[in-house]
Parts: C-alpha cells; sequence; structure tokens
C-alpha cells in the first residue's frame, strides 16, 4: 500500500496568528488527497484553520546517534534563557 | 399537511444516505477513508435529525425525530431511491455521494432565500458541507476513473448502474410543489443545471461519460423502493424497536 500511498505529514495551524503544528501523519496517492485526508482526520473537533502537508520523505531529521552532541552542550548555559530581566507589566505576555 | 410530508422526503434523503456511507465504518479501505466516510455520514444525519425536529413540530402532533426515523415502515418512507442504493464498492459509494451532493449543493444554495427560518439556517450549514462532499468523492472519481483498469472498470460499472436514478432527483412530488410554491423550499427541477455542470467537469477529468439515460426509475416519493431499503431500515431501526424508549 505505501507504494502507492505514500507517508504524509500533517500540520494544523489552530489560530490565526500561531505557527502550524506537526500532529500526526497519514498515507495518501497525492498531496491533494493527502490534504482532504488531513481534513478529514485532523480536523474533526475544530482543532484548526489550516492545514500544510509535507511527503515524510522530504524531511531530513537529526541522527538519534548524534543526540548526546548536538543537544547537551546547551544544558549549562542557562544564561541564554532570558530570566535575569524585569519584563514591565506593559509588555504582557512574552 | 403538504410541508410536513416535503420535509420528510428531505430528511429521509438525508438519513436513508446517512446510514448507507455509516455501513462503512470499519470496513472502509483505510483508515483515512474509515474516518471520512463517517463523517460525511454524519454530516448527513444531522441535517436529517434538524430536519425531522422541524417538521414533527410544523405537524404539531408530538412526534419527535425518533419516532419519524425509528417507526416508520419502508412504504412510508419518502427517500428518493439513488440514497438507499448498496454501497457495493467503493466506485459506487463515491459516485452516489457525488450525485447526492452535487444535487444538494445548489439546492441548498437556493435554500437560503427560503421563507422558512430552520431551512434557512440548515441551508447555511449543509451547502458547506455538501461543497466538500462534491470535493472528496469528486476526487477518488477522477482518480478511479483515470486510474487503472480495474479502477475504471468498476467506476464505468458504477455510473452504468446509478445513472437510472439520478432523473428522480430533480422531480418534485405533489407535496414538494406546494413547499415550493410557498417559498419553503426550492424547486428541483431548478437545479439541473448546476448538476449538469459540477458533474460533466469531474466526469472529464475522471474520462468518464455520462449515458444517455433512456429509462428512469422513479418511485421512491410514493413510498415505492426496492427491497434494499426494507433490510437497511430493519437493521437502523431495530434496537428502538425492541426497547421502545429506551435512553443511553
Amino acid at each position: 500500500m505505501t507504494a502507492t500511498t505514500p507517508l504524509w505529514e500533517v500540520f494544523i495551524r489552530p489560530r490565526n496568528g500561531l505557527a502550524h503544528k506537526h500532529v500526526g501523519s497519514l498515507h495518501a496517492a497525492d498531496e491533494v488527497m493527502a490534504l482532504q485526508s488531513a481534513r478529514d482526520v485532523y480536523t474533526r473537533r475544530g482543532e484548526g484553520n489550516s492545514i500544510w502537508v509535507v511527503p515524510s520523505a522530504a524531511i531530513t531529521a537529526s541522527d538519534p546517534d548524534q543526540t548526546a552532541e548536538n543537544f547537551e552542550p546547551t544544558a549549562d548555559k542557562i544564561y541564554r534563557h532570558p530570566t535575569f530581566y524585569d519584563i514591565p507589566d506593559e509588555v504582557g505576555h512574552m | 399537511m403538504a410541508v410536513f410530508e416535503a420535509l420528510l422526503e428531505l430528511a429521509d434523503d438525508h438519513l436513508i444516505l446517512g446510514h448507507r456511507v455509516s455501513e462503512w465504518c470499519g470496513h472502509a479501505p483505510m483508515l483515512e477513508e474509515d474516518l471520512a466516510l463517517p463523517n460525511m455520514g454524519l454530516d448527513l444525519i444531522g441535517t436529517a435529525r434538524t430536519l425531522y425536529d422541524h417538521a414533527g413540530k410544523l405537524e404539531g402532533k408530538g412526534q419527535t425525530e425518533d419516532d419519524l426515523a425509528y417507526l416508520r415502515g419502508e412504504r412510508e418512507y419518502r427517500n428518493c431511491l439513488l440514497v438507499e442504493r448498496p454501497n457495493e464498492d467503493f466506485a459506487h459509494t463515491m459516485l452516489r455521494q457525488f450525485y447526492f451532493a452535487a444535487f444538494m449543493r445548489p439546492y441548498w444554495l437556493a435554500a437560503l432565500g427560503s421563507t422558512d427560518d430552520v431551512v434557512r439556517g440548515v441551508a447555511g450549514k449543509a451547502e458547506k458541507e455538501m461543497a466538500y462532499h462534491i470535493r472528496h468523492a469528486g476526487e477518488w472519481l477522477i482518480r478511479m476513473g483515470d486510474g487503472t483498469g480495474e479502477s475504471a472498470a468498476r467506476m464505468h460499472d458504477a455510473v452504468d448502474a446509478l445513472h437510472i436514478y439520478v432523473d428522480e432527483l430533480f422531480d418534485s412530488s405533489e407535496v414538494a410543489q406546494q413547499a415550493e410554491a410557498a417559498g419553503i423550499l426550492p424547486v428541483r427541477g431548478d437545479v439541473r443545471a448546476a448538476w449538469d455542470k459540477t458533474v460533466a467537469e469531474v466526469f472529464a477529468e475522471a474520462l468518464l461519460e455520462q449515458p444517455q439515460a433512456s429509462f428512469a426509475q422513479r418511485g421512491g416519493r410514493q413510498g415505492i423502493h426496492n427491497e434494499t431499503l426494507g433490510h437497511l431500515l430493519a437493521e437502523m431501526q431495530v434496537v428502538h424497536r425492541a426497547h421502545p424508549g429506551a435512553r443511553w
């Protein structure tokens, strides 16, 4: 089945102004059918107002074997978190 | 009461097709369609519920949507014959859905000008649902018709089998004519041009041809149905008839 209906990754934008977020994947023959299936499978409860579908094969992923070298070096760099500032009330939620 | 009966015709079309589509639940060829088909079935059943409820209130004899859906026999059902046709294969199912939605979309658009508040409300919601059903089923028609040898053969079989049920869609029964004259429901025949256009566009891409109808099967609006409707109703009504008044 995967030969005729490859895998697609689905991204939904919940509201205007927010970013599209990965919600899952599905099988479909082409991009038009993938969009329709994404609508049917992932937006049944009013989850969003925009859909992206991307062929899973088009995604380049980081290597799990490189997880340590990729991500551990940031663990002790707490000065990168902006927690040393007082945010004025007028700025609101950041 | 003519308007009551005219609304029943419309509600029955939606309930019967909704039930037919729901029969795919758990049996669709792929998970994606297993969700898409019940979605479409629920659109139709939702419309049926509102129409039954409204019809029952207009009649004023205390009939609820459940009474109308579960306690009428096949001769009392007034749906057109197209919607009761069995699912057969995916080609039949998608073509039936496409034909019906291609009819209902322009019908509901016209019903936005109804003199009846509830009909206008239903129309506003249902025309969007039907637009999606046209798109969903239409894309499948294109892929099956212009697909493999087998999918094209199945698509052609479906067209041959279902085209005799098309003309009945555009017939207005006596009660429907009264509701139409009162401005409550649109004239069925008036949506033919829009239907022809929708079908012609998708059929061209799907490499399908509308056969010249030499004969049209009719009778649903008089309660004369194919034997398949009795089986459908038996399954749909059995719980309600076995346990009258039961609640979840």
